[in-house]
């Protein structure tokens, strides 16, 4: 088991990208790699882009003494990184690009927030200190001249000096990471203000655009951007990026730690329909890598292979005993020999023995990519339409992958059989069917705009009504081989035994820590006051009010009662209600009525509370009242 | 300035003698302001410029733009006139009273023996700065008793530039637009191409004008364009397809490469170095992608719906509501449905500023399935807000009740609702509070088709 102490000595943040996970387990004090496949860093990912740019950057760096007219149109070369609409997954991405620049073009990159750049005054400045204070790092000698240079002023000629005291003729790149943000005003003048200098300093830009290219022509007006020189870069999008992602983390046999389709269900669907982020994607990730060891005290055994049949001989009778009650492992007994169930449930050896073989199967399971059992019939249906020459490609890379894994040989002989018959057809007039790109790999993980292109094919399939060619029947036997292959060895993962070791099932957990409602939550504490306090003296049946409560959910449940206008001398009665009827029961309360100033202070606190919870606030509509700022009531 | 439209070069000369003129006594006390106008590229900072140079004046000259605050102004003439050194001896934060102390004592330290000249370039900035600087630098002659001259130098005219409390008025110039006929065609002619002859360059600039004459006077920007286009111009030249003479040829070779030219290069679609590329390979047919072709903004799908909810909410009344989104909803006469200013607006007014709970009520009720108040819905709305996609209304009351618009285009919201529909009910809906706006929308549309066509003409 681990403690919360011990928990707090993960890495949190870094875990997945900087490999290894350190656990200290409690019981036998000794450190335990659990080998993580490495997320490859993802800027490996945007590397196309990422070069593409520099390449741009060295093009105009070196060209644009030659290109004598251009100067004279004062065009300044400038680059929209067209990045995806999440902003703060930008920040990695402009990371790499700045090392990337300025390890192979130029030293003097700049890259500016609008956050920081809300006057000219404010952008130039950001733009010296970054520029200036490197050069002056990087040489000691000119240390005295820093001095001089805080004197100077903060202009963009003073900017030029410096750069002739340098004298390397790079180019100046200034990056922009959100360009919407910009004040436009600030984006024109210091546009217009370098525009001024581009025959001593050669600026170029890089815009770093998370809606459309458009929104530069949204934001500088045609004598602005008449000075640019545009040229569109676009990343990987979004959904892309998720399925690389996917491919290497999730998709690899290298990565132990696997999440059920629930799980990723909550996730995908967390990236879907709210952020776009792939970078809260890797921390749901890390996420529910962390409650997976903290709750399942089996994970011990989700690591590699050698590492797993070591630790699987040095099991403890306990996590043997734990073992047993997994409810997967007890269908697996139940569907064994009684003698061998006997064994199972006596001898620890045996037990380590058959845990040591299924870890094999289990991997060997992993390794076909095969998952997403509900996306079976509609990769199935797509494979149905196929071109000929992309079913072979496709046979040829589960051959390849069969191959690879040395199990299941004569599965990989049949399937060569069929290739080879394929092939021979070659002859044979076959028209493509539907000549439609899409390789489906296998069966990678589809998305919904996928799906609608499935289903038109698939109309466009039941529409025609032609006589099958002989290519067509071969193809239909070569689905139903494969059909019948996959429902012999790919069992959903949730039968197979000791799914529990490797698998995170808890959905619901992650979808409370990930997608939370703060409102939901604050409302269950108002509404339910047992429900945090977890004082008997709290229960209450729904729809009443209890006078035990806190003042402040007595006064939350009076105003659910309340329309858009609250009158303080109603809500206050009927406070004073709910209080007294509590007194009723234990005293014959003679003061019944009477305004008890303590309870008159206890209103107003929790009336403010509420306003600092932001249901209600002043208004001057009405005297005496407050508005409501939520709506609904009980 | 619509009576001026008729000068012609001889026009040009005459102010630029009368310019000259002023500036030809350098010994004497100059007129202490003058201020020049004329639209862009007209040549205004290239005269007076050039006049400084030829005639060796002592000048300082500023570009206003830059001048973020009036301290730097004061810095610059400071180091212009009497070098870096005077520049130096003003304080942090200069007032317009150390700068005149410090004109006095330098020029009493060297007195002027001509004009001084100081040369405001875009003046109109200077009305964004500090409001006694520009009546100030209109009367510097008196202020540091020397002989010096502002020039103010602006595409605006002076009436804009007046302030409310009056001033000393400078001496006005007004920098004619070259005419098509004449000047353009003189000027552009000047950079023919050394293994062209000259008459040929003129024909083609004839040609480059008949097209863009009528979108773009800018003669810097013809400029560019006549340098882009000409190896297209001259590509039958080359392949020995067409002789000189063969103008009509010509014409027709370049004509539908200059309007295509309009329609991407000249509004910055397309990069000029993407351009010249393209004329390069126009074997290979390439398309090349402009940037408004990437119109298309890839949302996660709860943003989508909340674009639209706020779309909704700013073009339709809020009384509407009721009927639009309620399910059993009253039964509202058709005839007085509407009040007659509605029936007017919506689209030509603009979008309305609409609180935040009714947006989430119009989002819950145009959403198909159930959304549970996450606060990455709610934080959906503030990065809607950062991507300008949705603007922010008024600053007293952010934390309880904020208000928004909705900044995008219906075009916009029926592409993206176009990607989401999959529910037949969102689709009525939008149609039906459109059918509303199509009126409108067709009144809206015809209007743009016209303005646009004035723009042109």
């Amino acid at each position: 088991m681990f403690n919360a102490a011990e928990m707090s000595e993960i890495p949190l943040t870094s875990s997945v990208s900087k490999g290894c996970f350190v656990f200290k387990s409690a019981s036998k004090k000794r450190k335990r790699h659990v080998g993580v496949e490495v997320l490859p860093s993802l800027h490996q990912l945007n590397k196309k882009v990422l070069d593409s740019l520099a390449e741009f950057i060295k093009k105009h760096g070196l060209g644009c003494s030659s290109d004598n007219w251009r100067q004279r149109a004062r065009e300044t070369p400038t680059a929209a990184l067209m990045l995806g609409v999440n902003v703060p997954d930008h920040a990695m991405t402009f990371r790499s690009l700045c090392n990337l620049l300025q390890d192979s073009v130029t030293p003097f990159v700049v890259s500016v927030h609008a956050k920081e750049c809300a006057a000219v005054k404010l952008l130039i400045q950001k733009v010296l200190e970054q520029l200036m204070g490197r050069g002056v790092s990087v040489d000691e000698e000119q240390e005295d001249d820093t001095a001089l240079l805080q004197r100077t002023q903060c202009t963009i000629s003073a900017l030029c000096q410096w750069y002739k005291t340098v004298t390397k003729s790079l180019p100046v790149v200034v990056i922009f990471k959100d360009f919407e943000a910009f004040n436009s005003q600030v984006l024109q003048d210091f546009i217009l203000i370098c525009s001024r200098y581009t025959q001593e300093l050669p600026f170029i830009f890089i815009f770093g655009i998370a809606t459309s290219p458009s929104a530069i022509q949204h934001r500088l007006p045609h004598s602005v951007s008449s000075l640019l020189c545009i040229e569109v870069f676009h990343s990987l999008s979004r959904t892309q990026h998720l399925a690389s992602v996917f491919d290497k983390l999730i998709l690899n046999s290298q990565f132990p730690f696997k999440l059920s389709s629930r799980v990723i269900q909550v996730l995908v669907g967390i990236f879907l329909y709210h952020d776009f982020s792939v970078q809260n994607f890797v921390k749901g990730l890390q996420f529910s890598m962390l409650e997976h060891f903290k709750s399942q005290p089996l994970s011990m055994l989700c690591c590699q292979k050698q590492e797993a049949l070591l630790s699987a001989k040095t099991l403890s009778k306990k996590n043997v005993e734990r073992i047993r009650h997994l409810p997967s492992f007890m269908r697996y007994v139940e569907t064994q020999e009684p003698q061998e169930q006997v064994q199972l449930l006596t001898n620890d050896e045996h037990v380590k023995v058959t845990l040591l073989f299924h870890n094999k199967l289990h991997v060997s399971c992993i390794e076909k990519n095969l998952w997403e059992t509900e996306e079976y019939d509609s990769a199935l249906q797509l494979l149905r339409i196929l071109a000929k020459d992309e079913l072979v490609a496709a046979l040829r890379k589960c051959a390849e992958i069969l191959k690879s894994t040395k199990i299941l040989q004569n599965v990989l002989q049949q399937l060569e059989d069929f290739i080879g018959r394929l092939e021979a057809l070659e002859g044979v007039s076959s028209e493509d069917s539907s000549g439609n790109g899409i390789i489906s790999g296998k069966m990678e993980y589809q998305r919904t705009d996928l799906f609608q292109l499935q289903k038109t094919l698939l109309e466009k399939e039941s529409r025609r009504t032609k006589r099958m060619n002989p290519y067509e029947v071969l193809r239909s036997q070569v689905i139903e081989f494969i059909d019948s292959l996959v429902r012999e060895y790919l069992t959903p993962a949730e039968l197979q035994p000791l799914n529990e070791v490797c698998y995170y099932s808890s959905s619901g957990v992650l979808r409370q820590r990930l997608n939370v409602t703060p409102r939901t939550s604050i409302q269950a504490a108002l509404s339910h006051p047992f429900y945090y306090l977890q004082n008997e003296s709290l229960k209450t049946d729904a729809g009443t009010i209890s006078s035990a409560a806190p003042d402040l959910c007595i006064v939350y449940k009076l105003h659910l009662e309340c329309g858009r206008l609250i009158n303080l001398y109603d809500w206050l009665e009927a406070f004073l209600t709910v209080m007294s009827a509590a007194e009723d029961q234990d005293t014959n309360s003679e003061e019944c009525g009477k305004y008890d100033s303590l309870k008159h202070a206890r209103f107003i606190q929790a009336v403010s509370e509420m306003e600092f919870l932001g249901f209600i606030k002043s208004t001057k509509q009405k005297t005496d009242h407050v508005a409501r700022l939520t709506w609904g009531g009980c | 300035m619509s009576h001026q439209k008729s000068f012609q070069y001889a026009d040009l000369l005459s102010v630029l003698e009368r310019v000259v003129d002023i500036m030809s006594a350098p010994d004497q006390y100059s007129y202490p302001s003058v201020f020049i106008y004329g639209h862009r590229a007209t040549g205004k900072s290239h005269v007076v410029l050039s006049i400084m140079k030829d005639l060796e004046l002592p000048h300082a000259s500023v570009d206003c733009v830059e001048c973020v605050s009036s301290g730097l102004l004061f810095h610059q003439v400071l180091s212009a006139f009497f070098g870096p050194d005077a520049a130096a001896l003003l304080p942090r934060c200069p007032s317009l009273s150390d700068f005149v102390r410090l004109y006095k004592q330098m020029s009493s330290n060297s007195p002027a023996t001509q004009t001084r000249y100081i040369i405001l370039d875009r003046a109109e900035r200077m009305r964004d700065m500090d409001f006694s600087l520009l009546p100030a630098l209109l009367r510097l002659q008196e202020l540091v008793n020397d002989n010096v001259t502002v020039i103010l130098l602006s595409e605006i005219v002076w009436e804009k530039f007046r302030p409310n409390t009056g001033c000393f008025e400078p001496l006005l110039f007004h920098f004619p637009d070259y005419s098509k006929g004449k000047s353009l065609v003189q000027i552009l002619s000047w950079d023919h191409h050394p293994s062209y002859t000259p008459e040929l360059y003129a024909s083609y600039i004839n040609i480059l004008l008949g097209v863009f004459f009528s979108v773009c006077r800018d003669l810097r920007e013809l400029r560019h364009l006549a340098v882009l286009n000409f190896s297209k111009f001259c590509e039958p030249l080359e392949k020995g397809e067409a002789k000189e003479s063969d103008i009509h040829k010509l014409w027709k070779n370049i004509e539908p490469h200059l309007q295509r030219a309009m329609q991407t290069v000249y509004l910055r679609e397309v990069s000029s170095v993407q351009w010249e590329q393209q004329q390069m390979d126009e074997k290979e047919a390439t398309t090349l992608r402009v940037l408004s072709a990437h119109a298309h903004i890839e949302l996660p799908y709860y943003s989508k719906f909340l674009l639209i909810a706020a779309y909704l909410a700013s073009f339709n009344p809020a009384r509407t509501d009721r009927r639009f989104f309620l399910k059993s909803h009253g039964k509202i006469r058709k005839t007085n449905f509407l009040k007659k200013h509605e029936k007017t607006s919506n689209h030509l007014l603009g979008p309305k500023p609409f609180p935040l709970d009714r947006l989430m009520a119009i989002f819950y009720s145009v959403v198909d399935s159930r959304v549970a108040p996450t606060a990455s819905v709610f934080s959906q709305i503030s990065s809607l807000v950062t991507l300008q996609l949705l603007s922010q209304v008024g600053h007293d009351d952010q934390l309880d009740s904020p208000k928004y618009k909705c900044s995008v285009s219906l075009d916009f919201i029926l592409a993206i609702s176009r990607c989401v529909c999959v529910c037949v009910r969102l689709l009525d809906l939008l149609a039906l509070s459109l059918v509303i706006q199509s009126q409108v929308v067709r009144q809206e549309r015809s209007l743009f088709t016209a303005v646009s066509n004035l723009h042109l003409l």
